[in-house]
């Protein structure tokens, strides 16, 4: 029996979207969609979360504020990239100060598609990194990792 | 005439009763936004997942300090239903606060920092009812022991109405109820994130939720005290005061601490202090 699939909780991180992904993501916490149904909850805080929302590209003022975002978060984690410009950059990859996808820095589990995203696939993205966040969680506990976390540590 | 017999079913049931109470509150204030909600058993689920997660920590204090937190929590609540001395049970229930405090001030973050002033701020705010009611009660039944209250047949909110309605209004604050969930809140993360509970990361935060658990049954038991002549009203005082805190949590806004501390002493404190100037009085000096 495991719980994390039943308690998925999110911290949203707006890269340099144009919004248009932010309002999505927000609808999904209205009592139209109602995440809460699914124990998702927006925490807002990096060390509480489980999943990573990002929206919009990694250009040269956020992609430390990414990382350290990411690194703040407790294992298992996922990433889920919502919307074509955290996938690609988008409509901004040509941009001079953009640097592309958020998988440029930090390892994306999920790519929501979609400009803007729609709630409905932003519920299916994060549902879908729920199996992923199982997965890390069995491959967390095993005698190799247990070691390896010992031995490394978090940076 | 202390029954440990009670205080153990406490501590095995009490965290059944407070996470069922958390879900069905859950659920409610969902209803009340007009939204499904969560399942019933969630804040188990939510438990459960975070002690599947990795322990991170900035010093490894912090381990302590959720433990301790829980442990004393755990104390005052066992030794309340064992039938203790009242003053005991709120002298371990303010140090279970303080170390929760000193958890969150042991990493150093600005936001665990503002949270750790601001949950100063309510012990602060609320201890003084506490202590209030336990006098009160004193008052009425000649006996700080929860043993000897439980089972006295006088109508002790009817002595005490004032104390009881300024008790209702430290329960908003101890329940982090809005309009005064200051320290740590669901609703508060543009401002101070999580507050207190910033810094606790998976099992010290399972710990943690835990202690609330503990905590809720805890307070609703207080509340049976004042309605301790007959059962099936204290029941219903109990449904009908967590139902209006519910109902306050989804309709005010969140105010400032000046606010809190202002409101808590002199309406509590003054309906309170009025309340047992009155019984003094009335009595003729305490009999006892
Ligand atoms: S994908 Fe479209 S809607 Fe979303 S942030 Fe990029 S440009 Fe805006």
């Amino acid at each position: 029996m495991t719980y994390l699939k039943r308690s998925p909780w999110i911290i949203h991180y707006d890269a340099s979207s144009c919004n248009g992904c932010d309002i999505e993501v927000l609808a999904c916490l209205t009592p139209m969609y109602d995440v809460e149904r699914f124990g998702i909850v927006n925490t807002g805080n990096p060390k509480h979360a489980d999943i990573f929302v990002v929206t919009g590209s990694i250009n040269e003022q956020n992609r430390e504020v990414v990382k350290n975002i990411y690194e703040q978060m407790p294992d298992p984690k996922v990433v889920v990239a919502v919307g074509i410009c955290a996938a690609s950059g988008g409509v901004f990859r040509e941009c001079y100060n953009v640097t592309g996808g958020i998988d440029k820095i930090i390892p994306v589990d999920v790519y929501v598609p979609g400009c803007a995203a729609r709630p409905e696939s932003i519920i299916d993205g994060i549902v879908k990194s729920l199996s992923i966040l199982e997965e890390k969680r069995t491959k967390m506990n095993t005698p190799a990792a247990k070691k390896d976390a010992l031995g490394g540590g978090i940076q | 005439m202390m029954s440990p017999v009670y205080g153990l079913i406490y501590i095995l049931l009490a965290p059944i009763a407070g996470g069922l109470v958390a879900g069905i509150d859950r659920k409610i204030t969902a209803r009340m936004q007009g939204r499904v909600g969560p399942p019933l058993l969630q804040p188990f689920y939510d438990v459960g997942k975070l002690f599947e997660k990795e322990n991170l920590v900035v010093t490894r204090s912090q381990d302590l300090y959720a433990l301790c937190y829980l442990v004393f929590m755990l104390v005052a609540g066992a030794l309340f239903f064992a039938g203790g001395d009242l003053l005991l049970v709120i002298f371990a229930f303010t140090l279970s606060h303080i170390f929760l405090v000193l958890g969150a001030y042991a990493s150093s973050s600005p936001y665990s920092f503002i949270g750790a002033e601001r949950e100063l701020i309510q012990i602060i705010a609320y201890e003084p009812m506490i202590i209030l009611s336990a006098v009160g009660m004193y008052m009425v039944t000649a006996s700080f022991f929860v043993s000897d209250i439980v089972v006295s047949s006088i109508p002790i909110v009817l002595y005490l109405p004032g104390v009881f309605i300024g008790f209702l209004m430290v329960l908003t604050i101890k329940l982090r109820k809005s309009p005064f969930d200051l320290s740590t809140s669901h609703h508060a993360h543009q401002e101070i994130v999580k507050g207190v509970t910033t810094e606790f990361t998976g099992p010290n935060l399972g710990k943690i939720e835990i202690a609330h658990w503990y905590e809720y049954v805890f307070l609703l038991g207080f509340i049976f005290l004042f309605f301790a002549f007959s059962i099936p009203i204290a029941l219903l005082a109990i449904a009908v005061a967590y139902l209006l805190e519910i109902l306050i949590d989804n309709t005010f806004s969140r105010v400032k601490w000046q606010f809190t501390l202002r409101s808590a002493w002199i309406i509590a404190g003054m309906l309170g202090l009025i309340n047992l100037a009155v019984l003094y009085y009335l009595s003729g000096g305490l009999q006892a």
